[in-house]
């Protein structure tokens, strides 16, 4: 790819046809897995990722532990395939980081002071990365911590904006990723619009990032909505079924 | 199901109802868990599978680079089989280096790859005793509940025959498919007591004494071979485990073809 490919063209539409406040299609499944005691799966755009949640239960290592509350252990890991030239399994300094912030995010809403002692334990398992894998990744963990039953004041819900042919994009693409001016990924309560987890990179003016933050607060807001339907859908079916089991004892 | 311990009181109940031929979760002996798959999930990887194998979820990956090759097979291509236990796939699973369980479990599927020739490994010369296509076959386990080997090795044999040589990306020549020769098959049992059962179930390979799990190729021929656990298993188990291995081997693949 050229250094002159055109990102963003004369009628503003994206390379993927996209405009610049259109996110990519988002898919979200709640309670995933069998064994973990909550899980997620979130496909953004190519992005595909699983997350799961164990605990509340004994925090390991046990140096770590809060008498006052429970700690939030995140693994963030992308799998071998997932890019485009494999990556070396194992952790590495940028998948620490990501861990760490994507821990902090979710201490701010899980009720942690009523697990002394105890560690909640996140793993997100990147399958297939195109950018915002990160955003992907904390938006299926909330989900899977609210399927895990854990008392929570709110779902995060995360996405990135950035900047690429100097528009303010919402939801980079791989392409606008790589060869934009800008990232800036980002996660919100959304009821109270407190900012959880902010990062950039790149280059933008004042203007220009006040813009993405709107854009990313607006974009959160649907995968907000988004978060709450796979939740919905996962357990009114079960209120469904037991229902018609009720009736059918009562015949 | 949070621990590898059985409770004595659920290891008494599977082996008594093997002693009436039945199984905790209704199959017969002989019975191989439901097996569904999907194959080239992951657009990036050169080839993909996902193989759900009762409650058992595994993911298989290939990528195929140009590399070096080894000096004493200076034109063929070279497979590396790697199988990962991440935390998220069973609360006994720990993040780090691979263990010994890991380690095993994809030398034996390696070996059941490698062994039968499925990958023809003389078509990946790119420059004669320079230049070859290594194949990395990345497994990782999504939800372990029960015989990681067969999930693991029909998860990375698809991946493997739908794998698409990436030449043109690295600009030696076109994309083409991965050279396959045959569709090397595992099949698992576990021995409970003096009963051998097929393709165990987490609490059932909890409580085996012993493991014996045989790749067969088309041909019904058998190509490898990995005896596990404390216990033994005589010479007429084993000729019993042959025969249901061959037999086994070919319903699984009328199902994966």
């Amino acid at each position: 790819m050229s250094e002159d490919m055109i990102l963003v063209d004369d009628k503003g539409i994206r390379i993927d046809g996209r405009t610049a406040e259109e996110p990519r299609d988002l898919k979200i499944e709640a309670g995933v897995l069998k064994n973990a005691d909550g899980s997620a799966y979130v496909e953004l755009g190519k992005n595909k990722v699983l997350a799961a949640v164990y605990g509340p239960r004994e925090c390991h290592p046990r140096h770590l532990q809060d008498p006052t509350k429970a700690i939030i252990q995140c693994k963030y890991n992308m799998q071998a395939y997932s890019v485009d030239d494999r990556k070396r399994p194992g952790t590495d300094r940028r998948s620490v980081e990501i861990s760490k912030i994507i821990s902090e995010a979710l201490e701010n809403v899980v009720l942690t002071g009523l697990y002394p002692r105890a560690s909640i334990d996140v793993y997100i398992e990147i399958l297939q990365a195109n950018a915002g894998t990160r955003c992907a990744g904390l938006t299926a963990a909330s989900v899977a911590l609210a399927d895990a039953g854990i008392p929570m004041k709110d779902i995060v819900a995360s996405i990135a904006a950035g900047k690429a042919d100097g528009h303010v994009l919402l939801d980079l693409n791989k392409e606008e990723d790589n060869f934009g001016e800008a990232d800036v990924p980002m996660a919100i309560v959304p009821t109270t619009g407190e900012i959880v987890l902010l990062q950039m990179d790149g280059n933008m003016t004042r203007e220009e990032f006040d813009r993405a933050i709107e854009l990313g607060v607006e974009g959160c807001g649907r995968v907000y909505e988004m978060q709450k339907d796979a939740l919905k859908r996962r357990y009114s079916a079960d209120v469904d079924d037991e229902e018609e089991e009720d009736e059918s004892d009562e015949q | 199901m949070s621990s590898k311990i059985i409770s004595e009181i659920r290891r008494d109940y599977i082996v008594n109802q093997l002693k009436e031929g039945k199984r905790t979760d209704g199959r017969g002996v002989k019975d191989v868990r439901n097996i569904e798959y999907e194959i080239g999930l992951i657009g990036t990887a050169d080839g993909s599978a996902k193989v759900t194998l009762g409650d058992t979820t595994v993911i298989a990956g290939v990528k195929i680079i140009p590399g070096t090759p080894f000096s004493d097979k200076p034109n063929s291509g070279v497979l590396t089989t790697g199988a990962e236990f991440i935390p998220l796939a069973h609360s006994s699973f720990e993040s780090g280096p691979p263990g010994e369980d890991s380690i095993e479990l994809a030398r034996v599927v390696d070996r059941g790859i490698r062994e039968s020739g499925m990958i023809d490994v003389d078509k990946l010369c790119i420059v004669a005793g320079e230049e070859v296509w290594m194949c990395y076959v990345d497994i990782y386990v999504i939800d372990y509940c029960g015989n990681l080997f067969d999930a693991c090795n029909l998860a990375a044999v698809l991946a493997i025959k739908n794998a698409i040589i990436p030449g043109e990306r690295y600009g030696k020549g076109e994309d083409k498919p991965l050279p396959v020769t045959c569709t090397p098959i595992s099949v698992t049992f576990a021995k409970i007591g003096k009963d051998l059962i097929i393709d165990p179930n987490f609490d059932e390979e909890h409580i085996a004494s012993a493991r014996l799990t045989v790749t067969t190729d088309d041909e019904g021929n058998f190509r490898a071979m990995q005896k596990g656990g404390q216990g033994s298993i005589s010479l007429d188990e084993l000729s019993a485990c042959l025969d249901m291995a061959v037999e086994t081997g070919i319903e699984i693949r009328k199902k994966i073809e």
